[in-house]
């Protein structure tokens, strides 16, 4: 063989990747369908639509609060506290609109609208972000601890707003023009529960931002290599404070459709669902070293813990081996990341090497 | 020559034959032979890509190879693993530096082995003293206390030589030993060197600086396109034949004419950064950079020069003095507003500062230019690949698709897009500290071609080294920092080899200008 005939060989390899890498990578989607298959063959009524749709309005919740994430874990970062997040959003909706703001000098209690009310929600979780990014990026507070001391801050105050009793009956009052909050969590729009619509709007966002805007770009270049997004004039800090923000936000808004399924605000609602979250994203392939990871692969990673749930709640299985084979289902998703990595270097030494 | 071909042959410690090995989809090394002999420095040479690292990984036991059999002292061995290679006494320092920078000097210098009271805790005060009598016999004065993180590359690359010094070896494989060291650095280790030689260890000694392998090397080995070469005695060969067989027939490196245009694009006034145990890491340092001309900061390690770099691009927060680009004043910018007056830094180490790894070339191309390319909240796409594209034309940065991996270039393409990055900016002022640390002979002369270009283009360019060849050899203006102060300037014409290393290290003087004037 002369050095071109290597050259031509080396060349068609670049071409052609190879099918086990192709299969790997989208290991969550075929995941996804196997699931699907598994319980479509083995329980009755699973593939019916209206399963199908209960299904995809539990899994909203969990897939909202993943893309939030998954902007989190791309910087290399992580967000422990979305689930307290979502319990604190939920009580503050419903103490608007149960018992409004009282403004002491005027002696009147204003009852903010229901579109006032989230609005107001989704800024606190916002804001709760803020201070998580500004913990971590002003205070150098390493992301695993400074969202680890909100979780309990969150949470603690979630409990402080009610002194711990739930907020019930959410459906507001005529009086003060304030219902319709209960839509959120089981009004249609054309004929689709508003939990999904919303979903969809998030991912539509989310992917685009993420794929599409300087932004998502940054957050790419903050998580693949900081000091070199630094270098080149990315605002690190600033892309860091931006992504809690966004996973404050994303978390709230779950807490708003936990609160309007329920037509109820319990303070200890959340709990371990940021547990949930980072394992749709891990799932999905998302690196918790941060740089590699999609939107889209959140959400199938969501849907397959959702399915799965749903599925052996279904099936019978006890919530005891649920949990042992969630669990499995994550290690396995990470094992097979860590070889399409293996298998994504040896492929990237061989282009080198032409 | 019968004779001496014998002598030789008894001198093989270690053999390698008819080695090959496929990576799926390629041949990296094909039916190669390499001999190692004892008491010698066998040198191994190639461009990015000849599978020299490849060669050396499979002698090192990190990876086994496809076909061929290795014959240490006659008998057949097989590697399982680094470990299993290096009871076998042989040991490698690697070309990426693998010490652990959270730990101390002394610690990385005991990590696999540290000595104990009785087998059971550390014993630091004997670490301690194992680590100052390494660096005694390097010449160096680190301190083991300090993090191996706080050392800067060159320092940490001699560190990784004690390290393997600590390990007693038969046979010790050094890639690109001397690619960070400065002038007076590579002296101690070629006077190491001698000194292994003289005990009997076999040194491989890969590098891409060929006229060192004229100085120390005993017998060279050349590889192209996996394949061996060529086979000589360091005696009786040249740079030339040694460039002509890795690469083809030699090209004459023809000095062009500057293109200064006598405007001023930089302008430096006192800038100054105190270091934090007293004295300044930059002292004072004032200097004109014009547009179109090409200045060489030339110094040793730890002259200042990278810190000089980072106080202009505004990494530096207690740097004080004033840094002007054309005329706007950029003191106390961020580094975000000092890349939109136009100006940019290349730095050093592009896998640590350089290159975002998980993105495309693409990506790493425009990331430093991205509002460029958005319109309202998105990037156009059409227009990032375009100028992707061309910046990769005109770069000729060699990749199949802008997609690709940046991860999968080689070292000197890897360079380039840093390079290319900086250049979608669309700066006026370029600066690129070491640009040709660890890429190959052709990928550098084409690295100083793109700045010539860019040159005349009108760009003022400052660029670092601590190769004096490439300093007189593509510099419109040498200026030599020492101990963070500017001390020496040359323009090209009076620019002479002593001249310039007098002026860089003071305390070598004498003896550095002798040897060279001798050699």
């Amino acid at each position: 063989m002369t050095s071109q005939t290597l050259r031509s060989d080396a060349a068609s390899a670049k071409k052609k990747r190879p099918l086990a890498l192709l299969l790997i990578s989208f290991r969550t989607f075929i995941a996804l369908i196997v699931v699907f298959a598994f319980f479509g063959l083995t329980t009755p009524n699973f593939l019916d639509l209206p399963t199908l749709v209960i299904i995809a309005q539990h899994v909203a919740i969990n897939a909202i609060m993943a893309i939030g994430m998954t902007f989190v874990i791309l910087t290399a970062g992580i967000d422990l506290s979305v689930g307290s997040i979502v319990g604190v959003s939920g009580m503050i909706a419903g103490l608007l609109l149960t018992r409004g703001i009282p403004v002491p000098p005027l002696e009147v209690t204003i009852f903010p609208n229901v579109v006032e009310t989230m609005l107001i929600t989704l800024a606190v979780g916002a804001l709760i972000g803020l201070i998580n990014g500004l913990l971590i990026t002003r205070l150098n507070v390493a992301p695993f601890i400074a969202t680890l001391g909100m979780l309990y801050v969150a949470r603690g105050a979630a409990l402080l707003i009610s002194g711990g009793s739930t907020f019930s009956n959410l459906v507001g009052d005529p009086k003060f023009d304030n219902t319709g909050f209960p839509f959120l969590g089981s009004g249609r729009i054309l004929g689709v529960p508003a939990s999904i619509v919303a979903l969809v709007v998030f991912a539509l966002v989310a992917a685009y931002v993420a794929a599409r805007t300087p932004f998502g770009r940054y957050v790419y270049a903050v998580g693949g290599n900081e000091r070199a997004a630094a270098l080149s004039g990315v605002q690190v800090d600033r892309v860091k404070v931006l992504v809690y923000m966004i996973s404050g936000f994303c978390a709230a808004f779950a807490g708003l459709i936990v609160a309007a399924e329920l037509v109820a605000a319990h303070p200890a609602s959340g709990e371990t669902f940021e547990l949930n979250a980072i394992a749709a994203a891990v799932l999905g392939g998302t690196s918790l070293m941060g740089g590699r990871g999609t939107i889209a692969g959140s959400i199938v990673g969501a849907f397959v813990i959702g399915v799965l749930g749903d599925g052996l709640v279904m099936l019978g299985v006890s919530s005891f081996w649920q949990m042992v084979i969630k669990g499995v289902v994550i290690i396995a998703a990470v094992v097979l990341d860590q070889m399409q990595q293996r298998m994504y270097r040896s492929y990237a030494l061989q282009a080198q090497m032409t | 020559m019968s004779e001496a071909t014998l002598a030789a042959e008894t001198r093989v410690i270690l053999r390698a034959e008819g080695i090959g090995r496929v990576f799926p989809g390629t041949i990296a090394l094909r039916d190669v032979d390499f001999e190692v002999r004892r008491g010698a420095v066998n040198v191994l040479i190639g461009e990015n890509g000849a599978g020299k690292s490849t060669l050396m990984k499979i002698l090192a036991g990190v990876i086994p190879p496809t076909s061929g059999r290795l014959l240490l002292n006659g008998k057949e061995v097989r590697f399982e693993s680094v470990r299993d290679a290096a009871h076998h006494g042989i040991g490698i320092i690697f070309q990426e530096l693998n010490l652990c920078p959270n730990l101390s000097v002394a610690e990385n210098l005991s990590l696999v082995d540290p000595p104990t009271r009785f087998g059971f805790d550390i014993d630091r005060a004997r670490q301690l003293d194992k680590a100052r009598t390494l660096l005694a016999r390097l010449e160096q004065r680190i301190d083991p206390n300090q993090l191996a993180d706080d050392l800067r590359i060159g320092q940490q690359q001699i560190v990784e030589i004690a390290k393997s010094l600590a390990a007693d070896v038969d046979i010790l494989i050094m890639d690109e030993p001397t690619s960070a060291l400065s002038a007076p650095e590579v002296e101690i280790l070629f006077r190491i060197i001698g000194d292994l030689k003289a005990h009997g260890v076999a040194i491989i000694y890969i590098s891409h600086r060929l006229e060192e392998i004229l100085r120390i090397g005993d017998y060279v080995t050349v590889l192209r396109d996996g394949r061996r070469q060529a086979h000589a005695i360091v005696k009786d060969i040249s740079v030339e034949w040694m460039i002509e067989k890795m690469v083809g027939p030699s090209m004459a490196p023809a000095q062009e004419a500057s293109a200064a245009t006598g405007k001023v694009a930089l302008s430096l006034k006192d800038v100054t950064l105190p270091r934090a145990a007293g004295g300044f890491l930059v002292d004072h340092v004032s200097l004109d950079v014009q547009a179109g001309e090409v200045v060489c900061l030339y110094g040793l390690l730890g002259a200042g020069r990278s810190e000089l770099f980072e106080c202009l691009m505004g990494l530096q927060s207690a740097s004080r003095g004033r840094v002007e680009l054309e005329g706007n004043d950029l003191s106390g910018e961020t580094i975000a507003s000092r890349i939109r007056h136009g100006l940019v830094l290349v730095p050093e180490d592009r896998q640590r500062e350089g290159l975002v790894q998980t993105m495309s070339v693409r990506a790493n191309l425009t990331l430093a230019s991205l509002r460029r390319f958005a319109r309202l909240f998105s990037i156009r796409d059409a227009s990032e690949r375009v100028e992707a594209r061309q910046m990769i034309q005109r770069l000729t940065i060699k990749v199949s698709s802008p997609e690709v991996e940046v991860t999968a270039l080689s070292g000197g393409n890897q360079q380039k897009v840093v390079i290319g990055k900086g250049l979608l900016t669309e700066p006026h002022l370029i600066l690129l500290d070491e640009p040709t640390r660890g890429v190959d002979v052709g990928a550098k002369a084409e690295i100083f071609r793109v700045m010539r270009r860019l040159a005349r283009d009108g760009l003022g360019i400052v660029f670092s080294t601590s190769d004096l060849k490439e300093a007189l050899g593509n510099a419109d203006r040498i200026v030599v920092m020492s101990s963070g102060r500017i001390s020496g300037e040359f323009a090209r014409a009076e620019a002479t080899e002593t001249a310039v290393i007098a002026a860089s290290a003071p305390n070598f003087h004498g003896r550095s200008a002798k040897e060279r004037q001798a050699s």
